[in-house]
């Protein structure tokens, strides 16, 4: 799907419009979420083992996040004592600069990259081409869309929106000697031929973080393809890169956020590697000579200050909140225009980007509350949703800092004045007496068009009598004795 | 679906049903109880706040309908808008003075009620009166299985019925399993379920004028969900939901109405004919 047209020149609307009528993509989301929520539900059958499990990962992530500052300075000393080189970047520029720097460093032309949410955050792949090195996706989704010149449409199955057929003849296409094959395991087959030489001749590999453990000084990286593995253990040099919020206390805090996160993301008890790293090569055993981790705050640090929308970084990023969501499912990522899709991107991607760029995502949604029911971390994902709202349209009051950038963004007089008068309504036993009153008198000249309502139902016509008539003329009948 | 990443994992397994359970403590057989109508009930559907009274009071509750009530606040509220969301809720709570039970016809309007409340009111004078009144807010079923141990006679001709639950009925309130129960408990009916019941309807409020397509799409695919299940009957104890679904069945000129759970329970049990 290369044809696409760039998100960042669509609205949101564009974005929904063309990617709601795409009905080969509805039915490919729509039987993929499916199977993913099929697979977490296989996993999790005894449902107080599951709350159990959940509130202890969400306490786990709340600790951590409570000592963030302190863990982050305890981690940098653990990781150097083990040889890991750790920097630091504010912004996606820094971080991607920092990464640069050090294959410059070491003349590397080409990097192999194990998955990272945090290098598509930064862009690194289009920083890097700029600069005469060559990344080279080695996550078989990540690999499809870099071929395709695509971006992600969700975070743990990157190129989900890619039907078999579009893979064959990409790799048709893109690949030597691969003919057109609708079997899986020859594509498969056929693009791992093609990384192997390049995992060969890599000098650099750059990597995600799933945890990183401050007690031990252990970065921590879960896949399946075993690429995480080689990029990490291959090239002469390893850089991981991942968010400041990442860090977790202790290593017996570990094992249960791994069993929430393989099992709500995949429906996996355990994912075919677990990776965990905890210093470079010692003398002549195998791996890198050099292992660098690149911290990447990015806005991360705006809703840590706020104690309610600080939950929004316990996330450990399994995407159980798109797979069970309902416009999520029928959107895609792509419709969402952000890094992050689905409903932890609505809560994440307005503090990373602002609430100017972001201000339908967290409107976007019916609260329906599928998101939080699953976070294996409990974000309460609609009470963030609607406090996002909220801030979006309020103004600050005398000497009050903003707690997001482009807070009250949504702020228009007209919509102020009409939940205003729509607040003295129904705050008004008698306004709303004769509102009633005409709505039902009058309940013939109900408009039969109402904005966006009517393109999908019909109008709802008020009743000839309002409950409230009803009740009076009931007592009434029952001689008043209950009045 | 991109198949090569998720061939190899393997068959699925349907999610248990589970069994009615209590997430609350609900309080003895009370005198009175305050009916809340919802300003939508109020409005569109009144018969089902009538049937409502006339079925509580058939159980010998005393039911008053405070005259003043008008809305939870609800639209005001998941807009954003604390302020406008804090004047309609202190009315609600003002008017409904003594220590009942305020049943209400709506997990959804119950949700606000009982949940978000104390959200909206906390660090404000209303803090502690928010947190006792939202203690005192049961929705319609919830009260009749928990509080009264309803059992109702079905009088009725055997027929299937689909049940709609309000995403805050399930998630919120944990009250979708009473609508079933009282659904189950009719002896001439028969619940059938519904390809992915626990989907949001796509109503949510103003997210469906703001959104109307995505919103469109959802409600659209409901009402699919719904007709083939090839039930006689839609039954819904969330008027909000049901104004949507009933809308786009009459919008694609299908003959299915939904019907609130109060007015079904009244009709199954000849409530008229007494």
């Amino acid at each position: 799907m290369s044809e696409r047209i760039p998100a960042q020149n669509l609205s949101f609307d564009e974005r929904v419009e063309r990617d709601l009528n795409n009905p080969l993509l509805r039915t490919n989301f729509r039987e993929a979420m499916d199977f993913l929520m099929d697979k977490r539900s296989s996993r999790f059958t005894d449902d107080q083992q599951l709350q159990d499990l959940r509130n202890l990962g969400a306490s786990i992530r709340k600790r951590a996040l409570s000592k963030l500052p302190d863990l982050l300075e305890q981690m940098e000393v653990k990781l150097r004592e083990n040889g890991i080189r750790v920097h630091w970047a504010e912004t996606p520029e820094q971080a991607n600069q920092i990464v640069l720097d050090i294959a410059q460093h070491h003349g590397v032309k080409t990097m192999i990259k194990g998955k990272s949410m945090v290098s598509e955050e930064t862009e690194l792949n289009a920083f890097l081409e700029q600069e005469g090195i060559n990344p080279v996706e080695a996550d078989m989704g990540e690999y499809i869309l870099q071929l395709a010149e695509d971006k992600p449409s969700h975070i743990v199955m990157p190129a989900i929106h890619k039907t078999k057929e579009d893979i064959a003849r990409l790799f048709e296409k893109n690949l030597d000697e691969c003919e057109y094959t609708e079997d899986v395991d020859e594509l498969i087959q056929a693009a791992r031929q093609e990384l192997r030489k390049v995992f060969h001749g890599a000098d650099i590999g750059l990597t995600g973080v799933n945890f990183m453990v401050a007690e031990t000084g252990t970065l921590v990286l879960v896949e399946n393809e075993g690429n995480g593995r080689m990029a990490t253990t291959v090239p002469k040099v390893h850089v991981a890169m991942t968010g400041i919020e990442k860090v977790i206390e202790y290593l017996d805090d570990l094992p249960p956020l791994l069993t929430l996160l393989t099992n709500s993301a995949t429906g996996q008890p355990i994912t075919t590697y677990v990776n965990m790293i905890s210093s470079p090569r010692k003398g002549s055993e195998d791996g890198p000579e050099e292992v660098h981790l690149v911290l990447l705050d990015n806005g991360r640090t705006i809703p840590y200050a706020d104690q309610e929308m600080r939950q929004t970084l316990q996330c450990i990023r399994c995407a159980a909140c798109m797979n069970h969501c309902p416009v999520y499912t029928r959107l895609g990522g792509h419709a969402y225009g952000t890094t992050y899709p689905g409903p932890i991107g609505s809560i994440l991607s307005p503090h990373l980007l602002g609430l100017e760029e972001t201000k339908d995502l967290p409107s976007a949604s019916t609260l329906c509350g599928a998101c939080s029911e699953v976070c294996p971390v409990r974000i309460p994902i609609p009470d963030l949703l609607r406090r996002l709202r909220h801030e979006g349209i309020r103004k600050l009051k005398k000497g009050e800092e903003a707690v997001i950038r482009g807070h009250g963004t949504k702020y228009t007089h007209t919509e102020k004045a009409a939940w205003l008068s729509w607040s003295k309504l129904y705050s008004s036993p008698a306004l709303y007496r004769s509102f009633a009153l005409s709505a039902t008198l009058f309940r013939g000249l109900t408009p039969s068009k109402m904005k966006g309502w009517t393109d999908f139902r019909t109008s709802p016509k008020p009743s000839k009598k309002s409950l409230h008539s009803l009740v009076k003329q009931y007592r009434k009948q029952q001689g008043g004795a209950e009045l | 679906m991109s198949e090569l990443f998720v061939n190899a994992m393997g068959d699925n397994n349907q999610q248990p049903t589970p069994s009615l359970q209590k997430k609350r403590a609900y309080p003895s057989r009370p005198e009175a109880v305050y009916l809340y109508g919802t300003c939508l009930v109020d409005l569109l559907q009144p018969e089902a706040g009538l049937d409502a009274i006339k079925l509580l009071e058939r159980e010998g509750i005393r039911v008053e309908f405070a005259e003043q009530q008008t809305c939870c606040g609800q639209p005001a509220y998941t807009s954003g808008y604390d302020d406008e969301a804090r004047g309609v809720a202190r009315l609600q709570m003002n008017i409904m003075p003594e220590d009942w039970p305020v049943v209400i016809l709506s997990g959804s309007c119950g949700g606000m009620m009982h949940h978000h409340y104390p959200k909206l009111f906390a660090g404000h004078p209303e803090e502690k009166q928010a947190l006792k009144f939202a203690d005192r807010v049961f929705e319609f079923t919830e009260f009749l299985v928990h509080v009264l141990g309803y059992q109702p006679e079905d009088k009725g001709k055997p027929e299937t019925v689909a049940v709609h639950t309000s995403c805050a009925a399930r998630r919120e309130m944990n009250v979708h399993q009473t609508s079933w129960a009282l659904i189950d408990s009719l002896s001439s009916v028969t619940r059938i379920t519904q390809d992915h019941e626990f989907e949001c309807c796509g109503f949510g409020g103003s997210f469906c004028v703001r959104y109307p397509d995505i919103s469109g799409a959802m409600v659209n695919d409901k009402v699919k969900a719904i007709s083939d299940t090839g039930a006689n009957r839609l039954v819904s104890a969330d008027f909000g939901c049901l104004m949507n679904i009933n809308g786009a069945f009459e919008f694609q000129e299908k003959e299915m109405r939904g019907t609130h759970l109060a007015s079904y329970l009244w009709e199954r049990i000849g409530g008229d004919d007494l």
